[in-house]
């Protein structure tokens, strides 16, 4: 509007720098704390440097079988994204035409975004419960349990992943050109590969996006898991049981090393989307430039 | 130009897609709803069997038996009962769970206003101060990542600074402000606040940055030149457009913490009773009708909030 930068501009930028540190400062504040000295305790000052309490958590000394909630957890994390990716890509697909159920397949993403977790929780938990006591009842006796990680652990987690994934699919298409895919048609494409070679290296970059939100998103996910996982634990709920007990940076340990691994899933994400967009504006063709 | 894309258009589902009529046929056979079903199914079929089965399953276990130790399907109302005893009989003093659904929405109510003061200036920077896409997309990520770290750890995160012997205390104590440690910065209402602010804002941010970011700049280049001062452009031009992304992020975050039951915990020191809590406790005590009874009242009031928040805008629209 005017040259120069008008005074609310320094006034919002404080308040931004003030809004990041709020965000970010207590998290490097725990991971500092996590190398605490042998002697340190929960607060600063730090007594002392060291990796005692890392080394301690990888050991499996430490307060729970880390090693196993781990394992569980990456491949949860890992079959929720895949899951996560392909559905929503399909789904967002399918909407780009009208089709029967349209709205009621929206509306059961956004319900299933904002019902509060604890009731999807308890609901997907009472279901197999009755499941179970069906299968008791008729069929075998012996039956222990049809919940479970992969089961209703796995299902938990994707009513949480999928309405992100399906939200990104619908920002992708808002600012797709269809003409790309028209050209591609009268070129004698048939539509899967239509899909493959001009639909999918064009949203690749935003796919990754999905898979990012699906694999952060479960690994981190708390709140659905706590009724319907069954009788095993994941990190997130580990961490959680400790945070009542725990009265030494054992804790903090954990709490890096659980970010340590979001923050690698993160960063190989968005650096592979960075190299996609590079790639594409080098080699990608000049549709849409002209010629119209 | 319009007339030669529609010829196109017109034409191409009639072009042949494949040389070999096989491939024709099978393109012929599989008419277009088929298609959509095939792509939309599947997300369907997950939302069918992991959230609106199991949300008939909690109506339905609310109103069956139950005694110490097992689920009993006879109707029954005492999950409701149980969970309102005593509402009459102590009036005027509210019953347990009025108190509780009250101390529900005033939480709500706290976390709410701030996110939204925070989300909206956080939100206008990034969309009316930041000129480069660059920095732009920079900016918005570093607000993002923290929302794909875990949640527990930035609750726990706030331990080291307003514990007992935390920095914010030690600090206040060197500084001579205060003789003895202040107590209700952790495992208190003001903590349970700060942690849901911290975990949250980002709700209220991306809808709200998502609104500002499609207001055209002309309108409010319109508006100065017609003498507008700031104040009146914000009010008269800005929040009407961002409105939309306003009420988004709202219910996103009224919702969350009408439900939340882990930051209340973790923070309050399991002592604050909230609407969420109550459905975890009644589970442990495996009260599974009566937890079912709470998870419908939450769900009727957690709607009604939501029904009347989106009577002020129409979502669809605006995804």
């Amino acid at each position: 509007m005017t040259e120069g930068r008008p005074r609310s501009f320094y006034v919002l930028a404080i308040f931004f720098a003030a809004y990041v540190l709020f965000l970010y400062g207590p998290m490097i504040a725990i991971y500092v704390l996590s190398f605490q000295g042998p002697q340190g305790g929960l607060t600063f000052p730090m007594n002392g440097v060291s990796t005692f309490w890392i080394a301690k958590l990888f050991k499996g000394t430490g307060i729970v079988d880390l090693g196993a909630a781990f394992r569980r957890s990456l491949l949860l994390g890992i079959i929720v994204m895949i899951v996560t990716v392909v559905l929503s890509v399909a789904a967002g697909m399918a909407f780009r035409r009208k089709f029967k159920a349209q709205s009621i397949l929206f509306y059961s993403a956004i319900a299933s975004l904002i019902v509060p977790s604890i009731i999807t929780s308890l609901g997907i938990s009472l279901e197999f419960r009755i499941i179970d006591d069906l299968i008791k009842a008729h069929w075998n006796e012996n039956f222990e349990t049809s919940m479970g990680l992969l089961t209703s652990g796995l299902g938990a987690h994707l009513t949480w992943t999928l309405p992100f994934g399906l939200l990104i699919m619908f920002a992708i298409f808002n600012r797709f050109d269809p003409r790309l895919e028209e050209a591609a048609r009268d070129l004698g494409a048939t539509p899967w590969q239509t899909f493959r070679h001009v639909v999918l290296p064009i949203i690749l970059p935003s796919v990754i996006g999905i898979g990012l939100f699906g694999f952060t998103l479960s690994w981190d996910e708390l709140a659905r898991s706590s009724q319907a996982i069954g009788a095993v634990n994941t990190l997130p709920l580990d961490l959680q049981g400790l945070t009542t007990t725990v009265t030494n940076p054992d804790i903090y340990a954990l709490g890096t090393v659980i970010s340590a691994v979001s923050f690698t899933v993160i960063a190989l994400a968005l650096g592979t989307i960075a190299m996609l967009n590079k790639r594409q504006a080098a080699k990608g063709s000049d549709a849409g430039q002209g010629l119209v | 130009m319009d007339t030669s894309e529609n010829i196109l258009q017109q034409a191409s589902p009639d072009l042949v897609r494949g040389s070999d009529t096989a491939r024709a046929a099978k393109a012929a056979r599989w008419s277009p709803s088929f298609i959509s079903w095939l792509q939309a199914g599947p997300m369907m079929l997950v939302f069918l069997a992991f959230f609106l089965i199991p949300l008939v399953f909690v109506v339905i276990v609310s109103f069956w038996d139950y005694n110490e130790y097992q689920l009993l399907p006879a109707f029954s109302g005492r999950g409701y009962t149980d969970t309102f005893e005593g509402c009459i009989a102590q009036l005027p003093d509210l019953c347990t769970i009025g108190r509780t659904y009250v101390m529900t929405l005033k939480l709500c109510f706290m976390v709410w206003a701030i996110t939204l003061f925070i989300g909206f200036w956080v939100a206008y920077f990034l969309a009316f101060h930041v000129k480069s896409k660059t920095w732009q997309m920079g900016l918005s990520l570093l607000c993002t990542i923290p929302f794909w770290t875990s949640n527990v750890i930035r609750m726990i995160a706030w331990i080291p600074l307003l514990g007992r012997n935390g920095l914010v205390n030690s600090g206040l104590i060197k500084t001579g402000l205060i003789n003895h440690p202040i107590e209700w910065l952790l495992f208190s209402e003001f903590s349970v606040v700060l942690a849901l602010v911290h975990l949250f804002t980002f709700f209220m941010v991306v809808p709200i940055f998502n609104s500002m970011i499609r207001i055209d700049k002309s309108l409010i280049e319109a508006a100065y030149d017609a003498g507008a001062t700031g104040f009146q452009t914000l009010v008269n031009v800005i929040i009407p457009l961002a409105k939309p992304g306003i009420v988004i992020g709202s219910i996103f975050v009224i919702t969350i913490v009408m439900g939340d039951f882990i930051t209340i915990g973790v923070m309050g020191g399991q002592q604050i009773a909230a609407a969420g809590k109550i459905i975890e406790t009644r589970v442990n005590a495996l009260q599974f009708p009566a937890a079912a009874a709470n998870a419908v009242i939450l769900l009727i009031i957690t709607f009604l909030i939501i029904t009347m928040m989106s009577r002020i805008v129409d979502i669809k629209k605006e995804l």
